[in-house]
């Protein structure tokens, strides 16, 4: 066993950075590409860290995405909790991918996100009648890589700065 | 092994009903908003962050725009007001007029309430949900239901209000609906909005009623939500399919729904239908 000297204050602030972009303000065009960035940061601690973060975080999340979207309360957390439950029960497998074996898992992922979500929006009566509401996965998929290796490096640095 | 393979399936399950529990309370229980504003009050600050870099460089365009182009602007806003002032005169004679012609029919529904400007926070939502966030709440004494303007129209009403946020439901949001009147001919009807194509739509109006593109719609204040007279949008489309129960009629909200920056907050203070 690696004795963990990790510092687990990156959790919190990749969260904190995925919310900012979540609510970022972005031209009207893109209303439609911007990728999952929670569920994103969700799936890599999930992949790499599943006794630190794991259901209950990913519950948590979706309750306060719901806050700050305002949307349905409780809809992103079952959506999140219910994808989160396969990542950790994959985990070991996702993490021997290659980068881009994981990408195309992500877009699985984040596809059924959408679904759950999609699913929810139809019961309350107002369902997307765009397709470009599938769009998010792929943006989600292509972002993949760059934000797998920004958390890698962005941990190796705190660790470094916590020792 | 087995016993640690079936915890997560259990703790799933648990989350899924407890997220489930939340959705109907949230979409059943109209006091269930309050807890919504008492959760979404620690959160505020993440708002605030988001927004403050839009704010600081519309600050700073405003430092270094040029002196030249400060008074061409100081220039056109004086013809401006002095434009808008000689409408209002003519306006408040109007008003003046109504109010005594409504006053002889005895059944008043006089707005001249407190308004309150407010600036929006510069936070996106999900594509399907069309509110907005104002950085004003119920300290400076904004309550539920309380109908927000524009320059142009009517914006929509505040659906949750913390103290120092809250939350606004635009007119175009799937959720909303706004009672209007034609205002060629004062044909009565609710517009309801449609989330995707960020247009309102007229529910159930008769194939033959007379509507044209190009009527400008009001508000009507029959809700007592909203007050008369406030311009909601114009009509873009009238389609009448013969195989349709109703006419389906297509309506461009007046109010800059997704560029308005400051919006006005309206107390209709004197709202009290008078009948005999």
């Amino acid at each position: 066993m690696i004795v963990q000297t990790e510092n687990w204050l990156i959790i919190p602030v990749t969260f904190l950075i995925a919310f900012i972009l979540m609510l970022l303000p972005m031209p009207d065009w893109t209303a439609w590409l911007r990728p999952a960035w929670v569920l994103m940061v969700l799936i890599y601690w999930t992949m790499t860290a599943p006794h630190q973060v794991n259901l209950g975080i990913a519950w948590i999340v979706g309750v306060m995405m719901d806050l700050l979207n305002g949307t349905l309360l409780g809809e992103h957390a079952l959506a999140l909790t219910i994808v989160t439950y396969l990542v950790v029960r994959m985990h070991a497998r996702l993490r021997m991918f290659p980068l881009l074996q994981q990408g195309l898992s992500v877009f699985l992922l984040v596809l059924l996100y959408q679904f759950i979500l999609f699913c929810i929006q139809g019961f309350i009566g107002e369902l997307p009648s765009s397709w470009l509401y599938w769009l998010s996965a792929m943006t989600s998929m292509v972002l993949w890589p760059w934000v797998f290796n920004m958390i890698r490096d962005g941990r190796r640095r705190f660790r470094a700065a916590s020792l | 092994m087995f016993a640690k393979e079936a915890q997560p399936g259990f703790r799933l399950f648990f989350l899924v009903v407890l997220a489930i529990l939340l959705m109907i309370l949230d979409k059943q229980v109209s006091t269930f908003n309050q807890v919504r504003a008492a959760l979404s009050m620690p959160l505020l600050p993440l708002q605030y962050i988001v927004s403050w870099p839009i704010q600081l460089i519309d600050k700073t365009r405003t430092i270094i725009s040029s002196h030249d182009a400060l008074v061409r602007e100081n220039l056109d806003l004086k013809a401006e007001q002095l434009l808008l002032r000689a409408q209002v005169q003519r306006f408040l004679a109007i008003e003046s007029e109504n109010n005594q012609l409504k006053a002889l029919m005895r059944s008043s529904t006089q707005v001249q309430g407190k308004v309150l400007v407010a600036q929006l926070l510069a936070v996106d939502t999900d594509p399907y949900v069309n509110q907005v966030v104002l950085d004003k709440g119920s300290r400076q004494g904004i309550f539920i239901g309380q109908p927000v303007l524009d320059a142009n129209g009517v914006m929509g009403q505040v659906i949750q209000v913390g103290p120092l946020t809250s939350r606004v439901l635009l007119v175009n949001d799937s959720h909303s609906g706004i009672p209007v009147q034609v205002a060629r001919n004062g044909i009565r009807a609710i517009a309801i909005g449609d989330s995707y194509s960020k247009k309102l739509r007229l529910m159930s109006v008769p194939q033959t009623v007379d509507i044209k593109s190009g009527d400008m719609l009001v508000t009507s204040g029959l809700s007592q939500h909203y007050p008369e007279g406030y311009p909601v949008g114009q009509v873009i489309s009238v389609v009448k399919d013969p195989g349709l129960q109703f006419a389906t009629i297509l309506v461009e909200p007046s109010a800059h729904l997704d560029r308005s920056r400051e919006v006005l907050l309206v107390w209709p203070s004197k709202t009290v239908l008078k009948s005999n």
